[in-house]
């Protein structure tokens, strides 16, 4: 049993050159580890800079964005990855799975060839062989008759057993981690059960890490252990999974479960948080949401806060403790008034 | 008097049934929530109302007032567009990138006539201000308008004609949460003051919730049920809608092993 981390990064940066020759900042600065087996759900809204570190840590940025920091895999780091060790890396290290299967399929191929490419061209399995394993690993992920969904082409099923064939190609790698963009944000209600429910399975069975982005705090919450609040290419709040609800210490973690309508009951209104979400490019110098943020003074427009430790997790918030103690204090005068 | 009757109603697409014998009413000021999955026909029923599909059979009527077959002539059209409008998911592709927010409008106001000029500016000043945009965003274009600024746009464009029924077909999907949160708490606001009736189509159970009073469950273009939003989605009467009930994420949810 090691205690290596998994995935570590530390201080990962990406920035993304525009057409005028200026540079746009994106992600600034994110710590993150993770252990072997552990589930970690990355939540924000546009900009935060989610999706843009599932692509640096697979080193798959457009071309005209840049990541520093560092990024190890297992110990290794990935930026100094030749292209053998790269290839090694994406096939049975990390496997990605995305919003939307119907993009990253071949639909002039049929579903078992799509399976069986990589078995054949890198693990040099014979055709018999591979399709048998896609069978097997397809009848893994809840798809009754495989043997037939081995023949049929992408067009030809649901989009929710497309997204149970793209998790089928990425386990077929064996990964050690899984990558997983919004998996489900396409996908009906029922079939995002099932779909998260493989997910959740197959991890535990196999003992692979993921990094589940997602919108929803909720779906996140009930996936991972830990959750990583981001904001403008920064962690806002880290903490575990079962103590979000009750523990939310940033203003923004507490915006986003407010602004949720909830299912068992309708709020007189939502607390909204003013404003829109943005990029870590478009922040000033302090807080970048010091702008949307009810508790803002103006040295939090200033000084940019960092991440310490509070209540069990890691909040991002100079008046963390303060707003905490107001919110306590209200509690309990509300309790003795009751 | 309702603002919306629909009875038996039904749409085939070829040998495809996509809405079959749904019948619905939606009170003056009320708000119905249609939720279904991909397929159950609800976007279809939306499309029906406003025009943009023919019922194969069943009738529609929106402030008594059948439309159920296509609009004979400008003058039917101008009316049924006074009666009841619809607001997109994905303003984006709904607005001309062409157009600002206050010439968007100015054009539904101009073409549904009968003010002067400054009546028209005065009532456009209102438009923008009652959905919450500031005199800057309403000059600029789509593209430079955030997600939520769009939606506001398409919702101002909507009231223009002064409709007593406003259909949302997903109208908060593609928002952000933070920005959802706010169109929801300005479309609560809309219904308050203006007495408007919505007929919102949503697959996000919670958010029907939010804005609704009665609820229709919608599965393979039939109904499941329906009935007061808090009584079906706590206390469902079928397998199906409990099924949809149980799949959302709420705290305490866990993947099931």
């Amino acid at each position: 049993m090691s205690t290596e981390p998994l995935l570590e990064l530390s201080s990962l940066t990406v920035d993304f050159a525009t057409e005028d020759g200026g540079s746009r900042t994106l992600l600034a600065g994110l710590d993150l580890t993770l252990a072997p087996g552990e589930a970690l759900g990355l939540v924000g809204e546009s900009g935060s800079g989610k999706s843009m570190t599932v692509r640096a840590i697979t080193r798959l940025l457009p071309p005209a964005a840049t990541a520093r920091g560092a990024i190890r895999f297992e110990g290794r780091d990935v930026a100094s990855m030749d292209a053998a060790a790269l290839r090694a890396y994406r096939d049975g290290g990390v496997g990605l799975i995305f919003q939307d299967p119907r993009a990253h399929i071949n639909p002039t191929k049929r579903i078992g060839a799509f399976l069986t490419e990589a078995l054949r061209h890198n693990r040099g399995l014979g055709r018999g062989e591979a399709l048998a394993r896609a069978e097997a690993v397809l009848a893994e992920v809840g798809i009754d008759d495989p043997a037939r969904r081995l023949r049929q082409y992408p067009q030809e099923v649901s989009g929710g057993m497309l997204q149970r064939v793209m998790i089928a190609s990425v386990l077929l790698a064996e990964p050690r981690l899984i990558l997983a963009d919004e998996p489900t944000t396409a996908l009906d209600v029922t079939i995002q059960r099932e779909v998260v429910a493989i997910l959740d399975r197959l991890r535990r069975e196999r003992g692979m890490g993921m990094v589940f982005i997602t919108h929803d705090l909720d779906l996140a919450l009930a996936v991972c252990g830990q959750v990583a609040v981001m904001y403008a290419g920064r962690i806002v709040e880290l903490r575990s999974a079962e103590s979000l609800h009750e523990r939310a210490a940033h203003p923004y973690t507490r915006g986003l479960l407010g602004s949720r309508p909830a299912i068992d009951a309708r709020a007189p209104r939502l607390t909204a948080i003013p404003g829109r979400p943005v990029s870590a490019f478009e922040a000033g110098p302090g807080c970048a949401f010091a702008p949307r943020c009810a508790f803002a003074t103006r040295a939090c427009e200033s000084e940019p806060p960092q991440l310490v430790p509070f209540e069990g997790g890691l909040v991002r918030c100079a008046r963390v403790e303060e707003i905490h103690a107001e919110r306590t204090d209200k509690r309990t005068s509300k309790e003795a008034t009751a | 008097m309702n603002a919306v009757e629909v009875r038996s109603l039904n749409k085939f697409f070829k040998a495809h049934h996509a809405v079959a014998d749904v019948d619905f009413d939606i009170p003056a000021g009320g708000s119905l929530g249609i939720v279904g999955e991909s397929g159950s026909g609800k976007t279809t029923i939306a499309r029906m109302l406003v025009g943009l599909e023919c019922p194969t059979s069943g009738s529609i009527a929106v402030l008594g007032r059948d439309r159920s077959r296509p609009a004979r002539g400008s003058t039917e059209r101008n009316t049924r567009a006074q009666e009841l409008q619809i607001v997109f998911q994905d303003p984006y592709t709904s607005l001309d990138p062409q157009q600002s927010a206050r010439a968007a409008v100015d054009e539904v106001l101009r073409h549904h006539g009968g003010r002067s000029a400054s009546e028209r500016a005065q009532r456009l000043d209102e438009l923008v201000d009652q959905v919450g945009l500031t005199v800057r965003q309403a000059l600029a274009r789509p593209r430079d308008l955030s997600g939520g600024q769009r939606q506001r746009v398409a919702i101002a464009r909507a009231l223009a004609t002064g409709p007593r029924v406003l259909v949302l077909d997903e109208a908060v999907s593609a928002l952000d949460v933070s920005i959802q949160a706010q169109i929801l708490n300005l479309l609560a606001d809309i219904r308050a003051e203006t007495g408007l009736a919505y007929l919102l189509i949503s697959h996000d159970l919670a958010v029907v919730r939010q804005l609704c009073d009665t609820v229709l469950v919608l599965r393979r273009g039939r109904v499941v049920e329906q009935g007061d939003c808090g009584q079906v989605l706590d206390d469902p009467a079928e397998e199906y809608t409990r099924a949809l009930r149980a799949a959302v994420p709420v705290q305490g949810w866990r993947v099931a092993v």
